[in-house]
């Protein structure tokens, strides 16, 4: 039987002809944490006397869940972060460079093939590069850095198959919250899932990131997407290579197939506080919002700033709305600049936040009071997650919905609005 | 080896989340996990750190541990003295780190043990025996990899250990 890209990335890195269900000390091409983990890993690399990564591509740490940093408590922790980058001379994007998610693609550290590990749940964001990569805790990442190497379960993998022409103003993120609605906050558990079909092939590479990013809502470890020449043309023109492409065999052996149709596809919402909480935007016509949210990992790069100010671009945010615009890095913002998409956001009302996680994790710049609705690009909207526990509503849903809403003071169809 | 101990149940039972086990309100600035311990599942059951007594249990639904890899979660629950956890199933990233930091889980059905109850934890034969109804059942057996992680105290005693990874 054939293998899938979950199969052969980790038989490359292990050495051995593996398939789903063993176990495997498999090579890490490079890992990553951020400033909300850095410190438990830091402690364990002191305690294994680190002295420089064996990870083929190394390691970066980056401060973007508090930056710049809210508090003096916080400053303590990455002035840890800081000196121990320092000392180890570890790449360490500080504050303003942006979210760890959209900076390590930019840097070029994981490529298709790669197996790459991160201190964060989102790290399976980079399988839109034809890489496998997961999220972990700072004990593994420590060891993965320390080791050069970690133990995998090979999964085994779902193929989320999708076709069909996607309706205008629906996109990316509408089909990943549908199909997380349909397969449930566990329904992939372990899985490596591989989407494929007519409309992922048509897929932007800042929609397919955006889909990886949010397959840990389901539960899954890995979604690499298949390698073609949307993928090649985002490598040349950052000057990176091509990696070794990976692809899964037409006899792989899937443990289920899922279909869906997009030109059947509408905007989608998931409701607080649970991320398969996936309805209609119809089904909430008229719910009140009292802040909008456009930025993090999920949505925060300039395409999706940019949908974002096609609909807003000669309007005006409803008064009594805070619209907050988080940018993915430093080199969105710089383009959204270039572009013009920042102007048109700051003229409809737009409040422009630095690069970074800030008010998807609650941390600061943009915690929403007591009883409010906010509606989010974000990927996830447990109760508190935005850094108030009272009565806080959290929708999740794409940049042009969010948008619209914004305009409107309530959630809104995108469709809708001229 | 047998564990002693007192239930806590939480609502919701499934899809308890690392944001709720530990919040991000506390998690990102306090890095002491003796007082993070003091402020974990805060966001859905406010008077759990000063409840929570050594040797105690959750028991929950599905999911358990599932959205933010932040390992503060299993270690701010082994510093409030949480001896393991017993759920229907577990999100992959918080399976792992409460191994590698010492802390046990089973995964068996639950709906039958109620908050409060006193339950006997069996980690080597997997048993799960409750004193108020007499019930027991038997949980999945913790795979081998994970049983020598426990034994040697987590992932990085077991490195320290063995000087790599020795899981077979």
């Amino acid at each position: 039987m054939g293998k899938t890209i979950a199969e052969k990335v980790l038989s490359s890195h292990s050495g051995l002809d593996c398939a789903a269900g063993e176990i495997v000390i498999a090579s890490v091409d490079f890992c990553m944490s951020q400033d909300g983990t850095s410190t438990m890993m830091i402690r364990e690399l002191e305690s294994l006397g680190f002295s420089a990564p064996k990870t083929k591509n190394g390691m970066a740490m980056v401060i973007d869940h508090n930056s710049p940093c809210p508090s003096v408590d916080v400053a303590k922790i990455h002035t840890r972060i800081r000196d121990f980058a320092n000392t180890n001379s570890i790449p360490l994007f500080d504050v303003g460079e942006g979210i760890c998610h959209q900076l390590v693609p930019e840097s070029g550290k994981v490529l298709p093939g790669d197996l790459a590990v991160g201190a964060d749940s989102h790290t399976c964001t980079y399988g839109a590069l034809n890489a496998c990569s997961t999220g972990l805790g700072s004990a593994d990442v420590a060891a993965a850095a320390f080791a050069g190497k970690l133990w995998f379960k090979v999964p085994e993998s779902y193929s989320l198959v999708v076709n069909g022409k996607m309706p205008h103003r629906v996109g990316a993120k509408d089909l990943m919250l549908s199909v997380i609605g349909s397969l449930t906050s566990d329904g992939a558990t372990y899985k490596s899932v591989e989407f494929s079909g007519e409309t992922v092939n048509n897929l932007s590479m800042d929609g397919r990131f955006t889909i990886a990013n949010m397959a840990v809502e389901m539960g899954a470890k890995f979604c690499p997407f298949a390698f073609d020449s949307k993928t090649a043309n985002w490598l040349s023109v950052r000057g990176f290579g091509d990696g070794v492409k990976v692809a899964s065999d037409s006899d792989a052996g899937f443990e289920k197939r899922f279909d869906f149709d997009a030109s059947e596809l509408v905007p989608k919402v998931a409701k607080p506080h649970a991320v398969d909480k996936v309805v209609d935007v119809s089904a909430l016509r008229g719910t009140t919002i009292q802040q909008a949210f456009l930025g993090t990992c999920t949505n925060g790069r300039c395409s999706d700033l940019e949908a974002a100010a096609l609909i807003l671009k000669g309007k005006h945010i409803k008064s009594g709305v805070r619209l907050i615009v988080a940018p993915a890095s430093r080199s969105v913002l710089i383009e959204a600049i270039d572009g013009g998409v920042y102007a048109a956001l700051l003229k409809a009302g737009a409040t422009i936040v630095a690069p970074g996680c800030g008010p998807c994790v609650g941390t600061h710049a943009g915690i929403p009071g007591d009883g409010e609705n906010v509606i989010s690009t974000a990927n996830r909207n447990f109760k508190g997650r935005m850094g108030n526990n009272e009565d806080v509503g959290i929708y999740l849903a794409s940049p042009e919905t969010v948008a619209a809403s914004a305009l409107a003071g309530e959630i809104t169809d995108p469709r809708e609005v001229p | 080896m047998k564990l002693d101990g007192k239930v806590h149940r939480f609502s919701p039972n499934d899809d308890i989340n690392t944001d709720y086990i530990i919040s991000g309100r506390y998690k990102f600035k306090i890095d002491d996990m003796n007082e993070l311990a003091k402020h974990v599942m805060e966001d859905i059951s406010p008077d759990f750190g000063s409840k929570v007594r050594k040797g105690d249990f959750i028991v929950a639904g599905r999911n358990f541990g599932c959205g933010s890899s932040r390992e503060q979660a299993p270690r701010a629950l082994k510093a409030a003295g949480i001896s393991a956890i017993i759920a229907k199933s577990y999100a992959r990233i918080f399976y792992r780190s409460c191994f590698n930091v010492g802390l046990p889980l089973l995964e068996c059905d639950t709906d039958w043990i109620e908050d409060g109850d006193l339950i006997t934890v069996d980690l080597d034969t997997g048993e799960v025996a409750d004193a108020r109804t007499g019930k027991n059942t038997q949980a999945k057996p913790i795979p081998k990899t994970m049983q020598i992680l426990l034994r040697d105290g987590g992932l990085i005693p077991h490195l320290k250990k063995h000087g790599d990874f020795a899981l077979r």
